[in-house]
């Protein structure tokens, strides 16, 4: 009964009611903010704008947000795979609590989860002192950001996977066994391209929530300007000294880069979803 | 159906790596916070998290909390309706404009708002005429948390509701119900659980905003001060196990939360 456009009665009551609900408190959070910051853009000087986003401290921020917020995806793509993995194939005790905790860092506040993976990592903290013995320093260095980004991202590549392993039959890895497939061939040729496009969904989510991440990074890093500071930080120290017109611009290229990301992330699924059902 | 001869040593290799990386990562960030909060035994826990300051924190954060879940939830229930009942134009961007706060720093969602109602807005001088203020006070702290939370809801309800197809409502509303007790008699049934789902999600992290609310707070002691942003002050002031105390309510919070979780996800497979 789905009529595309159509100007004749809804079957279904309520059209009106909660289309007007829905795009009045959409405008209201999110429409006007994001206009009056197209508009506060609009003001800028292009050559105000150039000089702002590449002064060297900023242009530091951004590698070391890219580089962080990078390997840290990275890393969540690899564990996140392996949890999922092992969340969906095995059973073994304890397994639904291994499941449950996986949306902890979704529940645990960014500021708690900064603070605390900021004591244990240093020189005299639990698991700091260990690695300072071999000369490692975790926290207040781009070590220590990558971890708080790790422990931000997990749930992102985990949740992602998880549901499509879950309905990918055993059959096609038997058959592929029966046809002859070494293990490898069988992880290589026939899962890993099958569960492409969520892997990369959750990789690209997560990248994107560690580029703007801030709760948990700014006690673990240190903020030592062009060593350990983070994109969202310059935003937040020009904000603090009401350099409004400089934290847009430098917010500007954050969320361009967040939309690009998207946006390569939008055309690597349709492309992998043209891969598996084969339709060129 | 085991075909493989090696899993044996594979599995049980992949569970270890799993739980060590879950324990290090996961846990014990936990434990760690629970353990300083009491290191200094039971009596420094207490004067901290009773501390006239940490009391004004935990009041506001439980306040500013309740009015971004409860208009989420409105948000979520409509919107979700709106989205999955109906065919219309400018659906999709609609729908692609609800999970835009996910994709958003929240120190930019915090510059947004100082952008729309800041000194240098076209509105402000309205808004000082009228003497609301917003930026550096509670409202801008509740506007923030509501963006930042904005999609949690909707976007649990949504699948469940396109998953359900809309025939139960429509041979409804052809046999003369009206659109209350439609909502009430189908599809909140079915939304029940992904909705209480929603809820808790979207409760969890209204209470641990940090960015987006250290944009627009004051840092006022005792009036504009959440729970994560006294936790901040205190840190910044070397009193850890203050900070620790504090962080360890919550965690309990996040603890909670997740057994929640479960809890509403198993009972949402057992209806289903």
């Amino acid at each position: 009964m789905k009529r595309k456009n159509s100007k004749k009665k809804r079957v279904i009551p309520g059209f009106g009611l909660s289309l007007g609900i829905t795009v009045t408190l959409m405008g209201i959070i999110v429409i006007i903010p994001l206009c009056s910051l197209v508009i506060f853009s609009a003001r800028l000087s292009p050559s105000d704008f150039i000089a702002t986003v590449t002064r060297p401290r900023v242009l530091s921020s951004y590698q070391v947000s890219f580089s962080t917020a990078f390997i840290a995806a990275v890393v969540d793509a690899v564990m996140g795979m392996i949890l999922a993995w092992v969340l969906v194939r095995y059973d073994f005790p304890g397994k639904s609590v291994m499941n449950g905790m996986i949306e902890l860092p979704f529940a645990l506040p960014t500021a708690v989860a900064g603070i605390s993976l900021t004591h244990l990592t240093t020189a005299n903290g639990w698991v700091g002192s260990i690695f300072h013995r071999f000369g490692i320093e975790i926290a207040y260095t781009r070590l220590g950001i990558t971890i708080a980004l790790i422990f931000i991202g997990i749930p992102f590549v985990v949740r992602s996977v998880q549901p499509v392993l879950e309905k990918f039959d055993a059959q096609y890895e038997e058959a592929a066994h029966i046809l002859g497939a070494s293990r490898r061939q069988t992880v290589f040729r026939v899962i890993l391209p099958e569960i492409a496009p969520s892997l990369i969904a959750g990789f690209t989510m997560s990248f994107a929530r560690g580029l703007g991440e801030y709760g948990s990074v700014v006690f673990i890093a240190g903020n030592m300007p062009y060593e350990t500071e983070i994109a969202p930080l310059m935003i937040m120290s020009e904000l603090q000294e009401f350099d409004y017109a400089s934290a847009t611009s430098i917010a500007l290229v954050m969320l361009a880069a967040s939309f690009v990301i998207l946006f390569v992330n939008a055309a690597l699924q349709s492309r992998a979803s043209k891969i598996v059902t084969g339709i060129a | 159906m085991k075909v493989r001869k090696n899993s044996g040593a594979a599995k049980w290799i992949l569970i270890g790596i799993s739980a060590v990386f879950l324990t290090v990562m996961l846990i014990l960030p936990l434990i760690y916070v629970v353990f300083t909060a009491f290191e200094e035994g039971v009596g420094v826990f207490l004067t901290a998290v009773t501390d006239e300051y940490a009391r004004k924190a935990v009041g506001l954060t439980l306040e500013v909390t309740v009015i971004a879940v409860f208009i989420n939830t409105v948000f979520g229930i409509f919107a979700s309706f709106c989205l999955t009942r109906f065919e219309f134009r400018g659906k999709k961007v609609l729908s692609a404009m609800i999970d835009l706060p996910f994709t958003v720093s929240p120190i930019i969602a915090g510059l947004i708002y100082v952008l729309t109602f800041g000194r240098q807005s076209a509105l402000y001088p309205y808004l000082q005429g009228a003497g609301i203020k917003i930026i550096f006070a509670v409202p801008g702290i509740v506007l923030a948390t509501i963006f930042v939370t904005f999609p949690f809801i909707s976007r649990e309800l949504i699948p469940v509701l396109n998953a359900q197809g809309t025939e139960e409502e429509e041979a409804a509303a052809l046999m003369g119900a009206n659109g209350f007790t439609i909502f009430r008699k189908i599809t909140f049934p079915h939304i029940k659980w992904a909705l209480l789902y929603g809820i808790v999600l979207c409760t969890a992290r209204a209470m641990g905003e940090f960015g987006a609310v250290s944009v627009l707070s004051g840092h006022l002691r005792g009036k504009t001060n959440t729970m994560p942003l006294y936790i901040e002050l205190l840190y910044q002031g070397y009193d850890f196990t203050g900070a620790f105390a504090v962080s360890s309510l919550l965690v309990c919070m996040a603890v909670m939360i997740l057994i929640l979780r479960s809890i509403l996800e198993y009972q949402g497979k057992k209806d289903a």
